[in-house]
């Protein structure tokens, strides 16, 4: 579980998050959602150590980010996976060599036995033949799932995943989002995701944390975000037309009720 | 000039983390190899076509500005060769060179912090700075005196060839003036230069790609920063060194 207790953040003077309070619990799919330029990338940097927040706690099952030494930091980043917007792929190694990198680098496994691992997590996220190919000759939605892959390859406790679907079709993200789900109930590995795509909401949001101008304004489920009160998650949720015909829908059924 | 001193600072505490020990001593060695291969290897035609031109432009403008019944025919080798060993091989090159290795190394660094690779390695755990940039400093620092000499001798063999396809000086004369007055110590200054501008043009340029903020544009831009900040901090370290090593 990850725990931020009245985070605040400042950029040159200007306040970018606000005491904000949230849990993220462990064998579920958490996700941070809010407009862009909200905070939420800003909230995630501070969750994974990247940025440093001026005020308040981060905890790691009750460990504190801040009292860390640069070795217990060091053992930290090991039990982390992140999986960036952009993939964050190297360029100069194929997809195996990507998902060897942190194996190659932290396990005190085989070279067999790493191969053996960096294979397995391969074929995780279904990508067994594209193994010796580079990033720049795979996909987006196929660039995602090896950096899943490698993500997961030395068995993280927390996953961090931000924007996972930017740049992806339709299909294919729900295809992401159902990976990042399955791995995280298989692995019981507490995730965070970063994402402002509705259909991440719905399809995988078990606990979902909204974050409007740098506060945290509300803090729910998939189920009850549709019944929620807030105005300003409301107007983030029915923001498109396809959603504003659901809210229409979500009235008439309140109306018929009475 | 606080900005200056704040980057002085800044790039100071960058190779603090950059000499660290390695995480694995297999990965840097085989990093290492590539390194020393991609900026030192390849930086080979380079060298040598420049060094082959510019030794036999030297011999023609010595032979036909030192025209005079008191100095000695030979004096165009010995020329040639002073200018090569003193400051062509070691300080010109090496300006060459920070354009060809310095910009490769900002860029290479500066496209990894954008795409966040730089990023996914820190939260990884991995000392970033370490491993990205050391084997490229110790690569390039240990292979520049190889460079080095090849400019000498190449410079010298330009000089050779206007001498034996010409008839501007004697091929006797040119040798002669090569062997006459010769100071072993001369090499070792080129040599030890070149490591100095090695270390500053590798440093300056990994740094100067490490703290890129931004996108496309930015990357560019580093890249040309490290061109001339190593550049001038090149010149500074050439007067500096000629200073402490020939008086």
């Amino acid at each position: 579980m990850i725990e931020a207790k009245n985070v605040s953040k400042w950029f040159d003077g200007q306040r970018i998050l606000y005491d904000i309070n949230a849990t993220f619990e462990t064998g579920k799919t958490n996700l941070i959602i809010g407009q862009s330029g909200s905070g939420k990338t800003v909230f995630m940097k501070c969750l994974i150590g990247l940025l440093t927040p001026e005020e308040g706690e981060i905890l790691y099952d009750g460990r504190k980010i801040r009292n860390m030494n640069n070795e217990e930091r060091r053992q930290l980043r090991t039990e982390i996976g992140m999986l960036f917007q952009g993939s964050a792929l190297f360029d100069n190694e194929t997809v195996l060599g990507n998902v060897m990198f942190p194996l190659t680098m932290f396990s005190s496994l085989s070279k067999e036995e790493q191969l053996e691992r960096a294979h397995f997590c391969i074929k995780r996220v279904g990508l067994e033949n594209a193994d010796k190919k580079y990033p720049s000759e795979i996909s987006g939605g196929m660039q995602k799932r090896v950096a899943i892959a490698r993500a997961i390859a030395l068995n993280p406790k927390y996953l961090f995943c931000d924007e996972p679907n930017s740049g992806l079709d339709p299909k294919t993200s729900i295809l992401i989002d159902e990976l990042l789900s399955d791995i995280t109930h298989e692995y019981g590995m507490t995730t965070v995701i970063n994402t402002h795509d509705m259909n991440s909401v719905l399809g995988i949001g078990e606990k979902i944390i909204f974050i409007n101008k740098g506060h945290c304004d509300w803090i729910g489920n998939d189920k009850n975000i549709f019944r929620a009160k807030s105005q300003s998650l409301n107007d983030f949720v029915f923001a498109s037309k396809l959603f504003q015909e659901v809210k229409l829908v979500l009235e008439r059924e309140v109306e018929s009720e009475k | 000039m606080i900005k200056s001193i704040k980057n002085f600072g800044k790039y100071c505490l960058f190779l603090v983390q950059v000499f660290k020990r390695p995480d694995k001593w297999r990965v840097f060695f085989k990093s290492l190899i590539f390194e020393i291969d991609k900026l030192g290897v390849d930086s080979i035609p380079l060298v040598l076509i420049i060094s082959l031109f510019i030794g036999a432009v030297i011999c023609i403008q010595m032979t036909i500005n030192i025209v005079s019944p008191l100095i000695p025919s030979y004096s165009t080798g010995l020329a040639t060769r002073e200018i090569l060993l003193l400051e062509f091989s070691s300080t010109m090159m090496c300006l060459i060179l920070a354009g060809k290795v310095g910009s490769n190394i900002a860029s290479e660094i500066g496209t990894m912090r954008v795409t966040e690779q730089i990023d996914a390695m820190d939260i990884m755990g991995v000392n970033s700075a370490n491993y990205i940039v050391l084997p490229k400093i110790i690569g390039f620092v240990l292979f520049v005196p190889v460079l080095c000499v090849l400019s000498m001798f190449f410079g010298l063999i330009g000089g050779w060839f206007i001498a034996e396809f010409t008839t501007m000086i004697s091929v006797e004369n040119y040798n002669y003036g090569l062997q006459s007055f010769f100071n072993e110590w001369y090499v070792w200054y080129g040599i030890i230069k070149t490591v100095v501008f090695a270390f500053i043009i590798t440093s300056v340029a990994a740094f100067c790609g490490y703290y890129v903020k931004g996108g496309a544009l930015e990357v560019g831009k580093a890249s040309t920063n490290a061109v001339v900040s190593s550049s001038i901090l090149i010149l500074l370290a050439d007067v500096i060194l000629t200073k402490l090593l020939l008086q």
